[in-house]
C-alpha cells in the first residue's frame, strides 16, 4: 500500500478466545470483549488504552458498533470492513495507516463466531442470487471445487495432492494442544471420506467451529515499552477480486497474485526469506493456489509442490503450523486466527511446533469464494 | 441511461427466460459481451448496452458434484459461451460425473415452477459448433 511504511507498527498483544464449542446462547461479543481482555493482558495494557476498534463477523451487522457498545469503548478511529476471512489482514492495514497518520494510537481487531454452536446456515445466511441460487451449489464448498476441477484439469493437479494439505495440517494439529482435531489422519482416509463437492470431500474442507480472537496493535515507538517483543508490520496488501465465483476470470488465479507483491514491496523482501507461511485454507485447494499466487513455486505447480509432506512437519516449508481451518479452528471467517499464529512464530511461542529461528512469517487471508485477498509480512527487531 | 424506475435488468433477463431465450448484453462501445446483465458495462462506465440473444452454445469450463443427502448426484458448472460470457449452470441429461470440461453444450430452458421463473440449464451438444 501506498503510503505504509514497513515496520511503523507492531502488534503487542495477541489472544485466542474460547474455541472450538462455546456454551448456548454465547454471543460473537462475548468472545470477542473476552479475547480483548486476553490480548491486552499479553501486552500489559489496559482497556481504556484503546482508542481503536476494528472488527468484522457474520453474525453482527454492525459488529464494531457492538464490541464498542459491551466494552464502551469511544474510539477515535473504527472499521467495520467486512470482506469475509480476510477482513482482519485489511482491518490491520487501516489500522496501520491510521495510526501511521496520528489519528489513533492503539487499535484492537476482534473477531468472534458461534457458528457451530447456531449451525452454519444461521450464522452465515446465503444472499440469493438469480444467476447462481437455482443451480443449487452447495457454497462455499461448491465454488472451491470449481476451482480445483480447473486446476486438476489444467496442471494435473490430482486428488493426493489436495490431500496432502489435510494430512499436513492434521499433522501440525497434533502438536497444537489448542487443535480440535486429535487423532492422525491418512491420505487415504481423506480421499474415502464423505464426498461434499467433487474433488473435495469433508476432509478437504475446513472445520465448522465456534470461536474468536483480537489483536492489539500499536506505534512501533510505544511497542517497544511493552511486555512482549514487538511483532512489526513489515507489509501489507489487499485486493478484490469477485465476489461470485461465476465471476471469478480464471478460476486457477487468486488476487492474492495482485496483494502477495504489493507486500512484499512495501516489506523489500522476497518469498526466499519467509520463514514460515500462515495460509487461510479454507479448503485444501486454496494453499495451493496461495503457494503459486504469492511466488513460492510457479503457476500450476502447487499439488507437486505439496507433495511427500513438504508442507508439513520436518517438511520443506512450514505452512499452517497451527494445523489451520483444516484441523485446528475453524469458526467461518478464520483470518485473524491466521496471522495470530504467524505472530506467535515470530515471537518464538510455538512450543513444540515452533519454527526455528523464525524472523519472518507470512499471513495471508481469503475471504468469501476466492474473492478477496489479503496479505500481512510480520518480522521480528532484527528484520526492520 | 438505465431507467430502473421502468425495469430492471434482471426483470429483462428474466421475461427473456420465459420466452425460451439466453438473453446477454453487449457494449456497443467496443462489443464487449457482458454478463450478468447491467445498467452500465462495467470498466468503462458506458450505457452503450445493447440486449442480444445467446445461441446457446458453449463449453463447460469447471465442474463440480454436489452431494445432497438423499438426492441423486447434483452437476454444478461454469459455462463459457460462444459470445463470450460466463455463467453458472447445470448440464442434465448424463450422469453428473460425465460432464467433463470443454465438453460442448446447447442451453435448455428449464420451465420453473411457481416460486422459480424459468432458467436456462445445458445438455450434451455433441460436436455442435
Amino acid at each position: 500500500m501506498n503510503g505504509l511504511q514497513k515496520g511503523s507498527v507492531a502488534v503487542v498483544g495477541v489472544a485466542e478466545s474460547d474455541l472450538g464449542q462455546v456454551a448456548p446462547n454465547t454471543s460473537p461479543t462475548d468472545l470477542m470483549a473476552q479475547a480483548t481482555m486476553r490480548a491486552l493482558a499479553d501486552c500489559g495494557l489496559k482497556l481504556s488504552d484503546i482508542d481503536a476498534v476494528l472488527s468484522a463477523t457474520s453474525q453482527s451487522r454492525y459488529s464494531t458498533m457492538a464490541l464498542c457498545e459491551y466494552l464502551r469503548i469511544k474510539p477515535k478511529f473504527f472499521d467495520g470492513t467486512m470482506i469475509g476471512g480476510s477482513s482482519f489482514m485489511s482491518h490491520l492495514a487501516h489500522a496501520q495507516a491510521a495510526i501511521q497518520q496520528g489519528i489513533c494510537e492503539v487499535a484492537v481487531i476482534a473477531y468472534g463466531s458461534t457458528q457451530r454452536t447456531v449451525s452454519r446456515a444461521a450464522a452465515s445466511p446465503r444472499e440469493y442470487n438469480f444467476f447462481e441460487t437455482p443451480y443449487r451449489p452447495f457454497f462455499p464448498s461448491s465454488a472451491y471445487a470449481l476451482a480445483a476441477s480447473r486446476h486438476m484439469h489444467q496442471f494435473g493437479t490430482t486428488r493426493e495432492q489436495l490431500a496432502e494439505v489435510a494430512v499436513a495440517a492434521r499433522k501440525w494439529a497434533l502438536m497444537n494442544p489448542a487443535a480440535w482435531e486429535k487423532e492422525p489422519l491418512t491420505i487415504e482416509q481423506v480421499l474415502n471420506a464423505r464426498m461434499v463437492s467433487y474433488p473435495l470431500t469433508v476432509r478437504d474442507c475446513c472445520l465448522v467451529t465456534d470461536g474468536g480472537g483480537a489483536i492489539i496493535v500499536t506505534s512501533a515507538a510505544r511497542a517497544r515499552s511493552l511486555k512482549k517483543k514487538p511483532v512489526y508490520v513489515l507489509g501489507v496488501g489487499e485486493a478484490i477480486g469477485h465476489t461470485t465465483i461465476s465471476n471469478m476470470p480464471d478460476l486457477t488465479v487468486t488476487a492474492a497474485a495482485e496483494s502477495g507483491p504489493q507486500a512484499f514491496r512495501m516489506a523489500g523482501l522476497k518469498p526466499a526469506d519467509v520463514d514460515m507461511l500462515s495460509l487461510y485454507d479454507a479448503f485444501t485447494i486454496t494453499p495451493i493456489l496461495f503457494l503459486e499466487d504469492l511466488g513460492f513455486c510457479p503457476k500450476g505447480e502447487g499439488g507437486r509442490f505439496v507433495s511427500n509432506g513438504a508442507i508439513a512437519p520436518g517438511g520443506k516449508l512450514a505452512v499452517n503450523t497451527s494445523g489451520g481451518g483444516l484441523s485446528y479452528c475453524h469458526p467461518g471467517m478464520y483470518g485473524l486466527l491466521v496471522m495470530i499464529e504467524a505472530i506467535r512464530q515470530v515471537r518464538g511461542e510455538c512450543g513444540g511446533r515452533q519454527v526455528s529461528n523464525c524472523e519472518v512469517a507470512l499471513a495471508h487471508g481469503n475471504g468469501g469464494v476466492l474473492s478477496t485477498q489479503c496479505t500481512v509480512l510480520f518480522g521480528s527487531e532484527g528484520t526492520l | 441511461m438505465h431507467d430502473l424506475k421502468h425495469g430492471s435488468p434482471l426483470n429483462t433477463y428474466i421475461e427473456h427466460c420465459g420466452k425460451g431465450e439466453l438473453a446477454y448484453q453487449v457494449c456497443t462501445d467496443d462489443n464487449t459481451p457482458v454478463f450478468f446483465p447491467r445498467v452500465v458495462a462495467p470498466k468503462t462506465g458506458s450505457p452503450n448496452l445493447e440486449w442480444r440473444i445467446s445461441k446457446g452454445l458453449g463449453a463447460v469450463y469447471a465442474t463440480t458434484i454436489v452431494y445432497y443427502k438423499n438426492e441423486p448426484p447434483l452437476n454444478v458448472a461454469l459455462i463459457d459461451l460462444d459470445e463470450g460470457f460466463r455463467m453458472m449452470s447445470r448440464v442434465e441429461d448424463i450422469d453428473a460425473a460425465q460432464v467433463k470440461i470443454g465438453m460442448r453444450v446447447k442451453m435448455r430452458m428449464h420451465p420453473g415452477d411457481d416460486k422459480q421463473p424459468p432458467y436456462p440449464v445445458f445438455t450434451p451438444a455433441g460436436d455442435a459448433k
